[in-house]
């Protein structure tokens, strides 16, 4: 302590929040997978409880699940080329991007939801049996993070509209790539343990 | 003066606690069985295995504090000591060395003492069923066709093969003098083997919360001579009471502080039945294949055992 | 319209009657206080508002006292039913009462007063400690707190709103489904849990990224008080434990509002999921809870012994290894469930390891103090309590790690007593033993000493009268949680010992509350003009006490692992900067209240089912953060003019001593 300096919150440099937020966001995204971990495991023990329902293999309807995969894979790919036009700051680019984005995932869980209510309308809710009671909240919980992430990119696309490619909305949209990247990884683990093996 | 401040109060502490003990009885620490004797060596001997670590942990606490307290100008002062390669090897080592011996001693003792394990004796085992209701103990004697509620009675130096499940909240099979206890859970079984040395009547308790009615749901665990058992069984072969799947219904329903009741078996498989209906919706299951699906889910049930704690 | 909210819901027994009139009394009485000199814009400009995280530790720990007596009043209920309930008496309240009292008592004292406690002593010495003004994001910390509040007040909600939960702290299924529990008092569990849960996940990340990112310049790893280290590893072991406990609250929440079977005896539920996925998060929690009090332990020892902390790299290492460890033994809390030896000893021995870096803890203090000046102020008497109670509740702790003995002890007394020696011995002390050391900190006046030992003793006391019985009785035989049992069992005059004990406990708080009041009507008499009473060791001292809003003028450059005291001992005479700079703190926002009004909306709609007002609060709910998020967070600017005049004052008053 024999030397002091000036810097206080004041002195804070973009950077350095923006290495915070970053490395928040990162401890986050590491919190939410522990979550989806724990639903996974439940999952995993309660997938052979069907109650004398049917089981993965009768209900899951596989070409449908691909298209979903295709949309969402290609959607985490324009949210990558997001990111690379972002830094050359090329707001009407961005924009597309975004757009693309957005209009990918708005059809992945229009995909989802259909799935959903089909399951429902033949009698099959979460209400039958533990398997179903595990699919739906893991499936469901994926698709609650898309939809979040959805709102997100309309408030975030509406700042880039109207505010411009700010520090505080390039940073905004960086998170949103990497949430979007995040759901992804997400989204081929359900893929290949709930529906692959489902229907093996 | 300061002595007092501290002696008084431990005198009050040891003086309310000998006179709160009079006639107290240590059902853990007098065992009447060949399990609880076993847990009870088990529990000395860790017991005094933490006092190498603990006695001298509470001797130098005293002294250290007393020598460098600091009104004690004369002891030794040294401020930028910070570490001892040697004292630091040491108290990691000695702990671990202790907790190695304990670590064999853990694992020998958990398969020796394993609830599911057989026990050995001259005498054939008996097996009983046993299924914990809101709030009362159901046994059932499915090779002796007979049952009974909140008793459960059985010859000494006899293995004794438990059966236990509940149609109920989740519960634990408790019986202190004989041995420890295992949870009693819907739509399983879990096993417990214990044998009584000494006849009497000892107190089995309930030891998982299930509900209002809970306290109420003990139950006396009988260890006698085989006349008298003989003579237990020929009481209850002539109960008036005989126990189906109609009876059990009515018996099922929640009541607490339940009086001991005897009964003929009319159902030899209503133990089956009662553990199947939580894994098959009520339609599918016919009284004839119960055995077969049983014999699955007896290997679902341990596989959902191991799965999550693994 | 009101969903299952009937006027049912608010009749209630006489002594629930009168504790609800008393609570209304009180608050009512509070604000016609607060009104009459004209406080309440003072309160909500200066407090409720606020960002700074000495006002939000202060505000933590306001709350956590709240809910301490609450906890006791349960505790006086419980012994009192305990002592009195036996053979043909059955004592002053139900059997329904009397599981919601004890429902009650461990939600309150595990997640509103450890954790608030907690999180409050966090707030306040993180930043100092590693020489920052504020924690990584202000406003997330503000959102933290209120949803703590949020969750503290549904608990005390259903107190005069409905029930509570009469299935346990950890509310084990199936009993906790509706079929075995059809009443909302689950539901207010879970969804206070749910909503506080969150908040402290928020936090645990919030003081991750503080402590990685916003430590002062030259504080390397090795150089952070050894208190950093062990809040290191307790929001390491939130940001992976709570998210268990979000999910599998989720999980029990589906099944009892939409009807799912993850947990349900029927279609293929499986309870024993629940257990594993409680305990996965429950015994880490445990280690969350007792890590810092290790961490407040070090410090105290070392400044009240004068001398560097013995061994802090073994320290650290025992840090990590608990920190690690943490998570490999949930098991051995339902060995009894039938897992198979093999999997039962392996965490039977995992278990029984982390007595390893424990034990070495207490040797490297027990050597702090060796060849020391050990003072034996109030927080040091905690500590020595603290060892003594610590040990013995471990001894407890090793035993019932070996499987074939925990089957005789698992839900009896003796396991009520151990993990009561841990969390009152290991937790409660070293936030008793810290808030002494702190309150100078943040006030200016150190807490009245005589009053203080006498609370000490008579705590010591009543300790050991309130949980040697319990020990005592469950090696009798003795399960847990109940309301009656029969007088032949011989077990009534071990209750009555234990009721004394607890009354013994509950004058100890009286004399700590006494201690505080006295303190601050004779504080001209203790003032620590200096900023520092007790010869402190780390950076949180450097500054004057209370400290300015801005906490530091400058940051200060770090040199050594216990920094201010070898400035103090190199007697470098305190530069006074050339010139002082602005400083930035953020701004005041009720943004945090109205997020947390709203989630908490939302769960008192689940749990009363008000259909209509789930999705107005959840509008609520994402339109204010939406407003929030959108906007750059807002600062205030404390001029150069303003720090210097303030640092001048202070610097005055310390040359006055």
């Amino acid at each position: 302590m024999s030397e002091r300096v000036n810097a206080g919150l004041h002195g804070e440099s973009a950077m350095q929040k923006q290495a915070k937020v970053l490395l928040g966001f990162w401890i986050y995204l590491m919190t939410d997978l522990v979550l989806f971990a724990s639903l996974f495991a439940t999952y995993a023990v309660l997938r052979s409880n069907t109650f004398g329902g049917p089981g993965g293999g009768q209900l899951f309807n596989l070409p449908l699940v691909l298209v979903e995969t295709i949309l969402l894979l290609t959607s985490s790919f324009t949210a990558g080329l997001l990111t690379i036009v972002l830094s050359r700051g090329n707001r009407r680019l961005v924009m597309v991007f975004l757009a693309l984005t957005f209009v990918l995932g708005v059809g992945f869980l229009v995909i989802e939801l259909t799935e959903f209510s089909h399951l429902i309308q033949d009698g099959n809710s979460w209400q039958r049996s533990g398997f179903l009671s595990a699919f739906f909240t893991l499936v469901g919980m994926h698709g609650l993070h898309i939809a979040v992430g959805l709102l997100w990119m309309l408030v975030v696309g509406y700042q880039v509209l109207y505010r411009g490619l700010t520090t505080a909305v390039t940073r905004r949209l960086r998170l949103i790539s990497l949430f979007w990247h995040f759901l992804d990884i997400v989204w081929i683990f359900i893929f290949s343990i709930v529906y692959m093996i489902g229907v093996l | 003066m300061k002595i007092f401040i501290i002696a008084i109060p431990l005198l009050v502490v040891g003086g309310l606690l000998a006179y709160a003990l009079q006639g107290a009885h240590f059902a853990i620490l007098d065992p009447k069985g060949i399990i609880a004797d076993k847990e009870r060596g088990l529990l000395i001997f860790t017991t005094l295995l933490s006092l190498v670590v603990v006695v001298p942990v509470f001797v130098m606490l005293f002294v250290i504090v007393w020598r460098y307290r600091a009104t004690n100008t004369k002891a030794i002062y040294s401020p930028e000591w910070d570490g001892s390669r040697f004292f630091e090897t040491l108290w990691w080592g000695i702990p671990c060395l202790i907790i190695l011996v304990l670590a064999i001693v853990t694992w020998t003792s958990s398969h020796q003492l394993d609830p599911t394990r057989s026990l050995t004796s001259t005498h054939p085992p008996l097996k009983i069923q046993v299924v914990a209701l809101q709030w009362k103990w159901l046994f059932l004697y499915p090779d002796q066709q007979v049952a009974s509620v909140n008793t459960v009675e059985f010859p000494i130096n006899t293995p004794i093969e438990f059966d236990i499940t509940a149609d109920a909240p989740m519960n634990s099979f408790w019986i202190p003098s004989l041995g420890g206890q295992i949870y009693a859970m819907p739509g399983m079984t879990t096993k417990l083997h214990l044998m009584a040395d000494t006849s009497g009547t000892y107190a089995g308790s309930s030891a998982n919360l299930s509900g209002t009615g809970f306290s109420g749901m003990r139950f006396s665990a009988i260890a006698t001579s085989a006349s008298d058992y003989a003579n237990w069984l020929i009481r209850a072969h002539s109960s008036s009471q005989v126990l189906t799947s109609s009876s059990y219904t009515a018996l099922a329903v929640p009541s607490a502080d339940v009086a001991v009741r005897l009964y003929r078996l009319g159902e030899p498989t209503l133990y089956d039945t009662i553990v199947m209906k939580y894994m098959m919706p009520s339609t599918a299951t016919s009284s004839t294949d119960t055995k077969a699906v049983n014999s699955d889910m007896d290997m679902d049930t341990n596989m959902n055992m191991n799965m999550p704690g693994m | 319209m009101f969903g299952k909210l009937t006027i049912s819901a608010f009749v209630h027994d006489p002594i629930t009657n009168v504790a609800i009139l008393g609570t209304i009394i009180i608050g009512i009485v509070g604000i016609i206080l607060l009104i009459r000199f004209k406080k309440l814009s003072w309160l909500w400009k200066n407090w409720l508002t606020s960002l700074d995280p000495k006002k939000i530790g202060v505000m933590y720990i306001a709350i956590a006292t709240f809910m301490l007596l609450r906890g006791l009043a349960d505790v006086l209920l419980i012994r009192t039913q305990q002592a009195l309930s036996s053979g043909a008496s059955h004592g002053i309240i139900n059997a329904d009462t009397f599981q919601q009292v004890f429902s009650a008592h461990g939600t309150m004292m595990i997640f509103f007063v450890a954790m608030g406690f907690l999180f409050g002593i966090l707030n306040l010495i993180v930043p100092p400690q590693i020489g920052s003004r504020d924690v990584a994001f202000p406003f997330l910390n503000s959102v933290s707190f209120w949803l703590f509040a949020g969750g503290a007040l549904l608990v005390n909600l259903s107190l005069a709103v409905g029930e509570f939960s009469a299935a346990g702290w950890l509310a084990y299924p199936p009993l906790s489904e509706l079929s075995y529990s059809p009443g909302v008092g689950v539901d207010y569990w879970i969804w206070s849990l749910q909503i506080a849960g969150v908040g402290s996940l928020l936090s645990g990340i919030n003081f991750l990224v503080t402590i990685i990112k916003l430590r002062a310049p030259g504080m390397t790893p090795m150089k952070m008080p050894i208190f950093i280290w062990s809040v290191l590893g307790s929001m390491s072991l939130v940001v992976f434990a709570f998210p268990i406990l979000t999910a599998t609250l989720s999980m029990l929440a589906l099944d009892r509002t939409l009807g799912m079977h993850f947990f349900t005896a029927e279609a293929g539920g499986n309870a024993m999921m629940y257990v594993n996925l409680i305990w996965a998060w429950g015994h880490p929690e445990v280690y969350i809870l007792i890590l810092p009090a290790f961490g407040i332990f070090s410090e105290i020892v070392s400044v009240f012994s004068g001398k560097r902390l013995f061994g802090y790299k073994s320290m650290v290492w025992a840090l990590g290894a608990i920190t690690f460890l943490s998570f490999t033994v949930w098991l051995h809390h339902f060995f009894t469930m039938g897992a198979g030896a093999d999997v039962n000893s392996f965490f039977g021995i995992m278990t029984m390891i982390i007595a390893i870096p424990t034990g070495v803890k207490i040797f490297n203090w027990l050597f702090t103090m060796y060849r020391g000046r050990v003072r034996l102020t109030t927080p040091m008497l905690w500590f020595l309590g603290f060892v003594v109670t610590f040990t013995l509740g471990g001894v407890a702790g090793v035993l019932m790690s070996v499987p074939a003995i925990d089957y005789q002890v698992h839900n009896s007394l003796f396991l009520v007593a151990h993990f009561h020696t841990m969390i009152i011995g290991g937790v409660l002390f070293g936030i008793f033993a810290g808030f002494t050391y702190w309150f100078p900190k943040f006030t200016g006046f150190t807490l009245n000493e005589r009053i203080g030992r006498w609370a000490f003793w008579v705590w010591l006391f009543g300790f050991l009268l309130a949980f040697i019985p319990l020990y005592i009785l469950g090696l009798m035989g003795a399960t847990r949680r109940l309301d009656h049992y029969d007088a032949s069992l011989g077990w009534q005059g071990l209750f009555i010992v234990a009721g004394i004990g607890a009354t013994l406990i509950c004058i100890g708080v009286a004399l700590q509350i006494l201690q505080v009041i006295v303190s601050i009507v004779q504080r001209k008499q203790h003032l620590v003009l200096d900023g520092d009473p007790w010869n402190g060791r780390t950076l949180e001292w450097s500054t004057v006490s209370p400290p300015p809003s801005y906490t530091f003028a400058v940051i200060p450059i770090v040199t050594d692992r216990d920094d201010f005291w070898v400035s103090k001992h190199q007697s470098i005479p305190d530069q006074v900067p050339r010139h002082y700079r602005a400083i930035a703190v953020p701004k005041n926002t009720s943004a945090g209240i109205v997020i947390a009004g709203f989630a908490t909306l939302i769960g008192f709609a689940v749990i009363w089912q008000i259909i209509w007002l789930i999705p107005v609060a959840l509008l609520g709910l994402i339109i204010s953060c939406i407003i929030r998020l959108s906007h750059d967070a807002e600062e205030e600017i404390i001029s150069a003019v303003d720090v210097e005049r303030q640092e001048l004052t202070a610097r005055r008053q310390r040359d006055l001593v």
